[in-house]
């Protein structure tokens, strides 16, 4: 049967140079670092085709800190003006947690995409190729960073509306810090994917964890003068030290009375000892490769 | 009975070797799959259970079974993607355990399920997977026209995937695997889940690639009709091979060709096959029938010794369903309803592991 079906095959004769003689040749080299380079990359533009067909995401992403920033901060504005150092909008405050929010909320819906892969199948494509699993989760995580800065970065745009000046030099600061942040909420989001094999399980999860990490992270309020629980759980929050550097960024470019920047951005205080920024975002570096690695080391154990 | 494939498979009776298109220095060159022992077992449900065989470079080699019957299991294997309980296996020279990358590299696969990413484009998939393989940057383009051209979706490169048809996005899953330029292309029950038309489609890119690619091709199936695109076939039942051969073969293990002829009388014919030829007709589906080994030679016989008019002969062979049946005492439509239980769980306990 199969015989007949090939001598029925006219170009096997007539047209020899579409046979074996004309075929690329292909050699798959050896793994290298350049390969792997090459995944990584791979996987990195993948995050940016697919983010960019998905207009409905980046757009939606962007309602919920938006909400918090108008809704929330005028509505707690006047709320909080008997407190608030004059000149100071409450707006302008919590736009640095707003911003750490936009973020927060887009990294972990790009590694939820892991999950996706794996229910579609696509997961499997990526595992079985000749390359580091490394290679495939790092380029996951630079791409969801990425996107995430990005989400970051439209939000910086807005920053008008909380009267933040367009200083060079902030927003340069406060994008090097939204990458940073990206990173490490990326490199947590794909760790929990590794493990986690179904979508909604994933979802139901990392809201959980999500909402209590920006809350804790004096997004909203500012870290001196809280009750001693309350003070404790905050210097736990990984996020508290991603928010704590970009709110000291934003109120290094006020202007305003050295009272007023102590009392609303005190700094991150371990027992009376203020934590300096360099320290503060090398946390935040080092939870991210410390989560990243957690994540290459539980794709490598899968088959 | 079959013997099991030992090292004469690619000895002088090696059926690739016989085949028309499919190269000229196959004797010459190592077996593309080598299988000696293999076990695998989930919990306590024994998947496979110790199986032996090879393939030889070039070769179109099916797995033959019901649901369930470890065909599955043993590909997995072969592609490094579970592993062995014991025994070896190694693929294009390497090791499935020790040598994974390099029997990565050297493998295309189509699985089952579809891995294509519906939302990116068919180019853009064929992009992504050059670029994992490594593929040298300057051969990309060509190759991908290459293997897009084969299977007739080069006018749909850009169109996105999920825009794709089931048997449109099977052909690009078969373009996707051959990218890179493998010596063994694994396909995984290629065609379930199609229509039979697309199904027929499939097979002739397929048979197509043979002709055009230098490559093994390792296929899994249930579908009977399938498994005689191959030039050699395994069955399989419960973990277990109990028959490798050629289609041909098996088919001639299992017995006689169906002849059967109209006359103009049906006595007469019956009466003169017995005394001419030593044969006993009876009158089945309204024609006189009998069996003879290798039908097609007997016929000119038939019509040079029998005096009483033929008014049409047909000659059947037995089928590859005849041929489980001898084989496993069951079809593999019964074997496959008691099998799919057993299999739903291990399909449950595959996917935790994932």
């Amino acid at each position: 049967m199969s015989m007949a079906t090939q001598t029925a095959q006219p170009g096997g004769i007539t047209a020899p140079d579409e046979g074996l003689a004309s075929q690329i040749r292909v050699a798959v080299p050896e793994r290298s670092l350049r390969s792997d380079l090459r995944a990584v990359s791979i996987v990195w533009r993948r995050e940016m085709i697919r983010f960019r067909r998905d207009r409905l995401r980046a757009i939606t992403s962007l309602i919920q800190p938006l909400l918090f920033l108008l809704v929330l901060g005028t509505g707690l504005s006047s709320l909080a003006g008997r407190n608030f150092p004059a000149g100071v909008d409450f707006k302008t405050f919590i736009f640095p947690g707003v911003l750490a929010m936009s973020v927060l909320f887009t990294a972990v819906f790009s590694a939820a995409s892991i999950v996706w892969d794996r229910e579609f199948g696509f997961l499997r494509e990526m595992l079985v190729a000749p390359v580091s699993r490394a290679a495939i989760v790092i380029g996951k995580c630079l791409g969801g960073a990425t996107i995430a800065t990005f989400q970051g970065i439209v939000m910086l745009c807005l920053a008008w509306i909380a009267h933040v000046p367009y200083n060079p030099v902030l927003i340069l600061t406060l994008i090097g810090e939204l990458l940073l942040l990206s990173f490490t909420i990326t490199a947590f989001g794909v760790m929990m994917a590794a493990r986690i094999t179904q979508f909604q399980a994933f979802m139901a999860l990392t809201q959980m964890l999500v909402l209590p990490l920006f809350f804790l992270s004096g997004a909203l309020y500012p870290l001196s003068g809280l009750p001693g629980w309350l003070s404790v759980l905050t210097r736990i929050d990984p996020l508290t030290y991603a928010v704590g550097p970009m709110r000291h960024a934003v109120f290094s470019h006020l202007n305003i009375s050295p009272v007023a920047f102590a009392h609303l951005s005190p700094g991150i205080t371990w027992n009376g000892w203020v934590v300096p920024i360099g320290l503060s975002l090398g946390i935040v570096a080092v939870m991210g490769l410390g989560m990243l690695g957690v994540a290459i080391a539980e794709f490598s154990k899968t088959e | 009975m079959a013997t099991q494939a030992g090292p004469g498979a690619d000895g002088a009776g090696a059926p690739a070797s016989a085949q028309a298109g499919a190269g000229v220095q196959l004797e010459t060159r190592p077996p593309a799959v080598v299988v000696s022992g293999l076990t695998k077992s989930y919990g306590d449900i024994e998947a496979v259970r110790g199986i032996d065989f090879e393939v030889a470079a070039g070769e179109t080699f099916g797995f033959l079974g019901p649901n369930g019957a470890g065909k599955s299991t043993t590909i997995k294997i072969l592609c490094t993607l579970a592993r062995p309980t014991s025994g070896r296996a190694s693929v294009a020279g390497h090791d499935v355990v020790r040598e994974r990358d390099a029997v990565r590299r050297n493998i295309g696969l189509v699985f089952q399920d579809t891995t294509l990413d519906n939302y990116l484009t068919g180019a853009q998939n064929l992009r992504f997977h050059a670029e994992l393989y490594a593929v040298p940057s300057a051969a990309v383009e060509p190759r991908m026209k290459q293997v897009l051209d084969m299977v007739g979706l080069w006018d749909r490169r850009d169109s996105l995937v999920s825009t794709y048809s089931g048997g449109m996005q099977r052909r690009l899953e078969i373009a996707r695997g051959l990218l890179h330029a493998p010596h063994v292309l694994f396909l995984d029950e290629p065609t379930v889940g199609l229509d039979p038309q697309t199904r027929s489609s499939i097979w002739e890119y397929i048979n197509d690639l043979k002709t055009r690619e230098d490559i093994t091709i390792f296929l899994t199936t249930h579908y009977m009709d399938e498994a005689e695109h191959c030039d050699r076939i395994a069955i399989i039942d419960h973990g277990k091979i109990v028959a490798i051969d050629t289609p041909e073969a098996l088919k001639a293990s299992v017995g006689k060709d169906r002849v059967q002829i109209q006359t103009a009388d049906d006595a007469a014919a019956i009466k003169e096959l017995d005394d001419v030829f030593g044969l006993e007709a009876g009158i089945h589906e309204g024609a006189v029938t009998f069996s003879v080994e290798s039908g097609e030679q007997f016929v000119p016989q038939l019509f040079a010794r029998l005096s009483t008019p033929i008014r049409s002969v047909s000659v059947s062979r037995p089928s590859l369903d005849d041929v489980f049946m001898s084989y496993t005492g069951s079809t593999i439509r019964d074997a496959e309803a008691s099998g799919t239980d057993h299999m739903r769980q291990m399909a449950q306990r595959i996917r935790g592991r994932r």
